[in-house]
């Protein structure tokens, strides 16, 4: 095939604003590019547009009113922030929690990591001009939402979980969708699949494009699945463990070259491991007692409201609880989960005050978005918009 | 601490170990002036190989009990052959909130480096382009330090004796 070289800019230098709302970017930051006629010759990067301080609100907030601040970090996988902050706060308290929440939690966090690779996934192919694919596989994040909504009533903000375990057991309806689910999806997540990975369009498009090193990946304090396309197997559910993560069996995909096409490819095969760690989940839980969805930490979690209005220990925790009268103890503690994105860290740093004295957010985006004018300096125009949303970027995780 | 961990970070940082905890990521307290240094030789280190940059932010701790207002400083490093973390911690006067960057050893550093600067105004000696991130570049204050307040200060309609920290 004879190739035909674009147009440069003979020398005069153009600056073009991808952003900041701009339906490539898919959220809210600015990328100014100096363009070489078609070629990107640097770009610089505007992020902030969507700060909500969200580490300053938590230094006023008891533990239970922070959940809400994780659901908008990456709102595409609410659910797993959710879980990693009940985490980090059992940690802080030093809370065990009974192994069908374990079970649980795998479920629902493996089921976000689908709904936010599937969205990731289908968005390159919709840059790359593949709109079908997009509109025939987001039918499933909606499912899946539907799921989240049975469980805890949100579907995008979820606020889903409490310390120690869920706010109330998963209702009939959510294992009937479940079920539904893992009956039905491979089939036409793999009818997705076939239309993308083996095409010779998208493949052209995509191979190639956006490479990075595994070496510079690394510098760049990449996590998460673009990490792994750039063949490095660090996945935060292996090298350190939680929510029971060691007895399940999956492999960690990883790519070659870190382009566009192994990052796509590394999250579509991601989402076959996540759908056989839900399978595996769900069959250990039939030895679990099911009246069990949470360890019983009153001084931590609002009590049921019926409670509250018939029984005095309730009324006296939901006081407690909502005024805070609980202490915590004088600790710092780290942890870190595999979110959509890549290692989601917690850093909870508490005095003995009724709130946190400082909360930091790891937010994977936005260390790894520093690393975009590497990857698209020399590229193409339309290279660097798949190479944006290669990536992954979400705005609400970029800014906190 | 691990012992053995404890023999290998004392055999590499000596005396730049002002402490040591580990009550949930193993924790060195180093000093400000040394931060550059220590990150580089638990780089270079062949056995301990801190090569990965996890994150870096600051801190504010107001005046309390006798002991003057500083910042601080946290590093979290880790070495992704072993699995294992590390937590370098560093405090400094507010007088002179600066240390060395560490930009030249991890690009990743830049922007956290940035987002400590625009919100602590802790200023990093060396940082390619050391201006705010996330704030608006005409803002003149540090709203993560302690003295900031989290709302508009000149309302009435709210009383925060009850439900404040």
């Amino acid at each position: 095939m004879e190739t035909t070289k674009p147009p440069t800019g003979q020398g005069n230098p153009l600056t073009l604003n991808l952003g900041p709302t701009h339906p490539a970017t898919h959220g809210i930051f600015q990328n100014v590019l100096t363009m070489d006629g078609e070629i990107v010759k640097d770009t610089e990067q505007t992020v902030g547009y969507i700060h909500r301080a969200f580490e300053k609100i938590a230094e006023r907030r008891p533990l239970y009113q922070i959940t809400t601040l994780t659901d908008r970090l990456n709102y595409c996988s609410s659910p797993l922030n959710n879980m990693g902050w009940h985490m980090t706060v059992e940690k802080l308290l030093d809370i065990r929690v009974p192994r069908r929440v374990e079970l649980l939690r795998v479920i629902i966090m493996e089921l976000s990591r689908i709904s936010d690779h599937l969205i990731c996934t289908s968005i390159i192919g919709v840059d790359a001009g593949a709109l079908t694919g997009f509109m025939y596989i987001f039918q499933w994040r909606e499912l899946i939402y539907e799921i989240y909504e049975a469980i805890c009533g949100a579907r995008m903000t979820t606020n889903m979980g409490r310390v120690g375990g869920f706010e109330r057991n998963f209702p009939p309806e959510a294992w009937e969708k479940i079920d539904n689910f893992l009956r039905k999806y491979m089939k036409d997540f793999e009818e997705f699949d076939s239309m993308l990975s083996r095409n010779r369009i998208f493949m052209d498009r995509t191979m190639g494009v956006g490479t990075i090193s595994g070496e510079r990946a690394l510098a760049y304090g990449f996590t998460g699945p673009n990490l792994r396309a750039a063949g490095v197997d660090y996945d935060v559910r292996v090298a350190h463990p939680y929510s029971g993560y060691g007895e399940y069996k999956f492999d960690i995909p990883i790519g070659v070259e870190g382009s566009a096409y192994d990052r796509f490819m590394v999250r579509q095969e991601e989402i076959r491991q996540s759908f056989s760690i839900i399978q595996q989940a769900v069959a250990k839980l039939k030895d679990e007692d099911p009246a069990v969805y949470r360890s019983e930490v009153p001084a931590w979690v609002l009590p049921p409201k019926e409670a509250v209005y018939s029984e005095m220990e309730a009324l006296i925790y939901h006081f407690k609880t909502v005024m805070g009268e609980t202490r915590m103890p004088t600790r710092e503690v780290y942890h870190s989960i595999e979110a959509g994105n890549g290692e989601l860290g917690f850093y909870l740093f508490t005095d003995g005050g009724r709130t946190p004295a400082r909360l930091r957010f790891r937010r994977p985006c936005f260390i790894y978005y520093q690393a975009f004018p590497e990857m698209v300096r020399g590229c193409l125009l339309s290279d660097a918009v798949i190479t944006l949303s290669s990536l992954n970027i979400i705005a609400g995780e970029l800014d906190a | 601490m691990d012992e053995a961990l404890l023999a290998e970070l004392g055999r590499v940082l000596g005396d730049r170990m002002l402490s040591h905890e580990s009550d949930d990521v193993p924790t060195v307290c180093i000093r400000a002036s040394d931060l550059y240094d220590t990150v580089e030789a638990l780089y270079n280190d062949e056995t301990l190989a801190y090569r990965f940059l996890t994150d870096l932010f600051g801190m504010h701790y107001p005046a309390e009990g006798g002991k003057s207002e500083e910042l601080g400083l946290q590093v979290l490093l880790c070495n992704m052959r072993t699995s294992t973390r590390l937590r370098l911690s560093c405090r400094f006067s507010i007088d002179s909130p600066e240390v060395a960057s560490l930009t030249p050893l991890f690009p990743a550093a830049n922007w956290l480096e940035r987002e400590t600067y625009d919100f602590f105004g802790i200023r990093f000696k060396g940082h390619p382009n050391l201006k705010r991130i996330l704030n608006i570049e005409s803002m003149s204050v540090f709203p993560m330090r302690k003295d900031f307040p989290l709302e508009d200060q000149s309302r009435e309609d709210k009383d925060d004796r009850m439900f404040g920290r």
